[in-house]
């Protein structure tokens, strides 16, 4: 039996949800010493099959064969100990624990009291012999994404895990510190173990994987050598059709100041400080990217300039108006449309329908508000255009938001948005987690808006977005800005150090 | 007002704060789970009025603490199915404990109440530490089931925050999808510390009912049930500051007997409903500070407090 030297194999696995069928008889497999990248679009079922790898979905149909052995998992527990181990899309650490306690949680072996030193050093081990520094004594909460993302591995590792799945594990990352992930992914594949690797970053697939296979609406559309394929190709598998990668940005033509920050203060929700003398201007035409890590103040500045979070000292205008302290109706009188992060949640009201969340905005004025009343026929047909020029996928205007898929989502906000035609728009990670598909039409509908004379502030954690988009590139760090560079005259190993909290180069001017 | 009136009253705030210290200790395991059980009261006096009613026919008061302790441990089940399998509301479950509680033991109680001479359980002053000038008899001269309580809040303390099934306890009611990812049996472990949170919400009731107020009337928790659920979020869910709550509130609770006999309020006999009054509005006033504290300490309830956990649901 050929199949005898697969670590892993999978076999006409199927998993049904309510109403979707998230994987339709897939079949995988992996070698030892083998890193095996899993691509497809959003909702394409590559966590589900993942999930259904260290058992925590039972699929419908479909064998799962370890080292040519028939296993049969009844909960991860079953899979940690054939050796599967999983690092999830969303980060499964308890925030107010230690490190060390997050390792050593459901272990059985170890001692009834607690021993925090013997823990310890049992995870400075491992992460030595990796290359996975982490303090065994932080607490979750206090670490960047990028430490925490070690925990999860460390985690793994020390249930003596020999297949190892990462879920989207560089979405999150600085370039820097997925230079170093992949330096570890290789010393675990030279240690013999199987990785498995989901990504929507083409390049560093290319780069890294041996092989790939790709699911397309729950099926495997191809299984290939990554050796030798290109980006495109890759995309056109996953999407079914040609991708293009480049945007023909015309050169920036730059109006006036429409937004301006002059030191502005903030603090989070834990009261610390979180913005500390933030300075900067958007003209009219121009894009400004936000680099920096999540939760270096980032997500407290949009909600500063939206009128969200109150500021504690600094000054804002919108277009020549001083806007400062006011609550979020006036700062959208003012012109700001805002995007945020969390598209289900702030950005969405998940139970109403796509015509009622496009109308969030324009309910107020004639033709939809009258008074207190709303016209549901102009909401009709309005949400009917809208639908048609940003090319939303959904069944009807009457389908309820939270059906739609996270691409089509962030297609909502932004036509509503976009369509209150802003003086500034402010977007916070716009494509986080989109696909290749998605990611390329919400960019364009940026670089349209910003060719059409508004004034875009780009907050992003992905590096690649904000130097395919931006103009000026803006590094934050702690709260306070770094440095300030043209996207032409900017390089991604510089950007990222600052990121990091790193010193000011040589061609780092700061403001 | 001198010093033996200070030992008097903080050694009668531990007496009478005992019972409201098991029933918070309870809370504090079944909340740590993720699982809010808003039935204590209820719990409380069913426990109270078994084991008064056990003690007298049987004429031992430990069998009637047991009888308490299984009591509370069978009404927390009837909530835990309810809202851990059958994920109802937890706080509508919660209330609908207290009701039953409250109108089950006054029919069960009604024969009690004429009955004064249950055995009640044995007051112990401690051989050589009670007689020790003012730590005596604050901490060494009382009833059993007192020392109990003052054990129960460090080995609770010990349990969740030094111990692995402590580890995987706040685990579950933080992130209960890691512990699943974990091998931990989330619904499994819920179950048992919501069952435990009960017996001793009933052995806090039967504490009352055969040590420290000894006998049975109608209502006679009088809003423990609910002032334990106040301490656990005043103690941020560690034992050790619901002991300190407790016993505070036992000893404001006492307050209004000594009060009673100063001039001013013999004067003013309707004072008194208002020193009666004290202990629930400093229940408030130390919520109000503690909810401010935790907030910048960054100490908040369990994140998945009162949320039902599905493995294939999707979270966040
Ligand atoms: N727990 C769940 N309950 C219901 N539906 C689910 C669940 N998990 C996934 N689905 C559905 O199954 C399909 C596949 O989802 P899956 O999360 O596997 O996609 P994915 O390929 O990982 O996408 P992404 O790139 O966005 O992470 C989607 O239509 C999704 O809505
Ligand atoms: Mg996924």
């Amino acid at each position: 039996m050929p199949d005898a030297t697969y670590a892993v194999e999978m076999r006409d696995i199927t998993k049904r949800f309510p109403g979707v069928l998230a994987n339709d008889h897939v079949n995988f497999g992996a070698q030892a010493g083998e890193v095996h990248a899993l691509l497809g679009e959003n909702g394409a079922g590559k966590s589900t099959l993942m999930n259904v790898l260290c058992g925590l979905y039972r699929p419908e149909a479909g064998a799962i064969l370890i080292d040519g052995q028939p296993v049969h998992f009844h909960s991860p527990r079953d899979a940690i100990q054939s050796g599967v181990g999983m690092v999830h899309q969303h980060f499964m650490l308890v925030q107010s624990q230690s490190v060390a306690e997050n390792v050593f949680l459901g272990v059985r072996n170890a001692s009834f009291s607690l021993r925090s030193q013997q823990m310890a050093a049992a995870v400075q081990k491992i992460g030595d012999q990796y290359g996975l520094p982490v303090d065994p004594n932080a607490k979750i909460w206090q670490l960047s994404v990028g430490e925490q993302q070690r925990v999860e591995i460390i985690k793994i590792l020390y249930r003596g895990a020999r297949i190892l799945v990462l879920d989207e594990p560089t979405a999150v990352l600085t370039p820097q510190e997925s230079e170093m992930l992949f330096q570890t992914l290789r010393a675990m594949k030279n240690d013999g173990k199987t990785i498995i690797f989901i990504s929507h970053k083409l390049e560093e697939v290319i780069s890294i994987a041996d092989n790939v296979t790709v699911l397309r609406a729950g099926k495997v559309a191809a299984t290939t050598p990554a050796k030798g394929m290109t980006k495109a190709q890759l995309a056109s598998l996953m999407v079914g059709r040609q991708v293009f990668f480049q945007f023909d940005k015309a050169p920036a033509k730059l109006g006036e100041v429409r937004l301006a920050l002059a030191g502005v203060e903030a603090q989070d929700d834990k009261f610390l400080p979180a913005l500390r003398g933030v300075s900067l201007e958007v003209r009219s035409g121009e894009i400004v990217g936000i680099a920096g890590v999540a939760g270096n103040g980032q997500r407290e500045l949009a909600e500063t300039v939206t009128g969200l979070r109150k500021l504690t000292a600094g000054k804002i205008t919108v277009a020549g108006r001083d806007v400062t302290g006011s609550p979020p109706l006036v700062m959208i009188d003012a012109g700001i449309a805002y995007v945020p992060e969390d598209r289900h949640h702030t950005g969405t009201a998940p139970n109403l329908s796509v015509a009622e969340n496009l109308a969030l905005k324009a309910y107020r004025k004639p033709p939809i508000g009258h008074g207190a009343l709303i016209a549901p026929d102009a909401m009709q047909t309005s949400a009917v255009d809208l639908i048609r020029a940003f090319d939303i996928s959904t069944p009807g205007p009457q389908t309820p938001a939270r059906k739609l898929s996270g691409g089509n989502l962030q297609k909502v906000i932004l036509a509503r948005e976009i369509s209150a035609e802003p003086q500034v728009l402010i977007a916070a990670s716009p494509t986080r987690g989109l696909d290749i598909g998605a990611t390329e039409s919400v960019r364009k509908l940026l670089l349209a808006q910003r060719d059409e004379g508004a004034a875009i502030l780009l907050i992003s954690e992905d590096l690649d977005e904000i130097f395919a988009i931006s103009d000026r590139i803006v590094v934050m760090y702690e709260g306070s800005i770094m440095g300030e560079f043209p996207t032409a005259e900017a390089e991604i190993g510089q950007v990222g150090l600052l990121m990091a909290g790193g010193e000011h180069g040589a061609h780092a001017s700061a403001v | 007002m001198d010093l033996s009136f200070f030992v008097v009253l903080l050694a009668a705030g531990i007496r009478y704060g005992t019972g409201t210290l098991f029933a918070t200790i309870g809370e504090i395991f079944a909340e740590r789970a993720g699982v809010l059980n808003v039935g204590i009261e209820g719990m409380m006096l069913m426990g109270a009025v078994t084991a008064y009613g056990a003690a007298y026919y049987t004429g031992n008061p430990w069998l009637g603490l047991l009888v308490a302790l299984i009591v509370g441990g069978v009404m927390a089940l009837l909530h835990a199915f309810v809202t851990i399998t059958l994920r109802a509301d937890q706080v509508v479950s919660g209330l609908a404990l207290t009701l039953l509680g409250a109108g089950l033991s006054a029919v069960i109680g009604a024969p009690l109440v004429e009955v004064r001479d249950a055995p009640q359980l044995p007051a112990f002053p401690i051989p050589g530490l009670a007689q020790i000038p003012i730590l005596g008899p604050i901490f060494f001269d009382h009833n059993v089931i007192v020392y109990i309580g003052l054990l129960a809040a460090p080995i609770a303390w010990w349990y969740i925050y030094r111990t692995r099934p402590g580890m995987e306890l706040r685990a579950i009611g933080e992130y209960p999808a890691a512990a699943d990812v974990l091998g931990i049996a989330v619904i499994r472990q819920r179950y048992l510390y919501v069952i435990f949170g009960g017996m001793l919400a009933g052995l806090g009731g039967a504490a009352l009912s055969l040590a420290i107020t000894p006998l049975w009337v109608e209502g006679m928790t009088a809003g423990q049930g609910w002032i334990a659920l106040g301490l656990v979020i005043f103690a941020s869910w560690n034992p050790l500051r619901a002991a300190l709550g407790a016993y505070l509130f036992g000893a404001i609770g006492r307050l209004p007997l000594d009060l009673q006999n100063l001039p001013l309020f013999l004067a003013n006999p309707q004072l008194g409903y208002f020193a009666r009054m004290l202990p629930y509005l400093f229940v408030i006033l130390l919520m109000i500070i503690s909810a401010r504290g935790n907030m910048r300490r960054r100490i908040g309830a369990p994140a998945a407090l009162g949320q039902p956990y599905v493995r294939e649901e999707r979270g966040a």
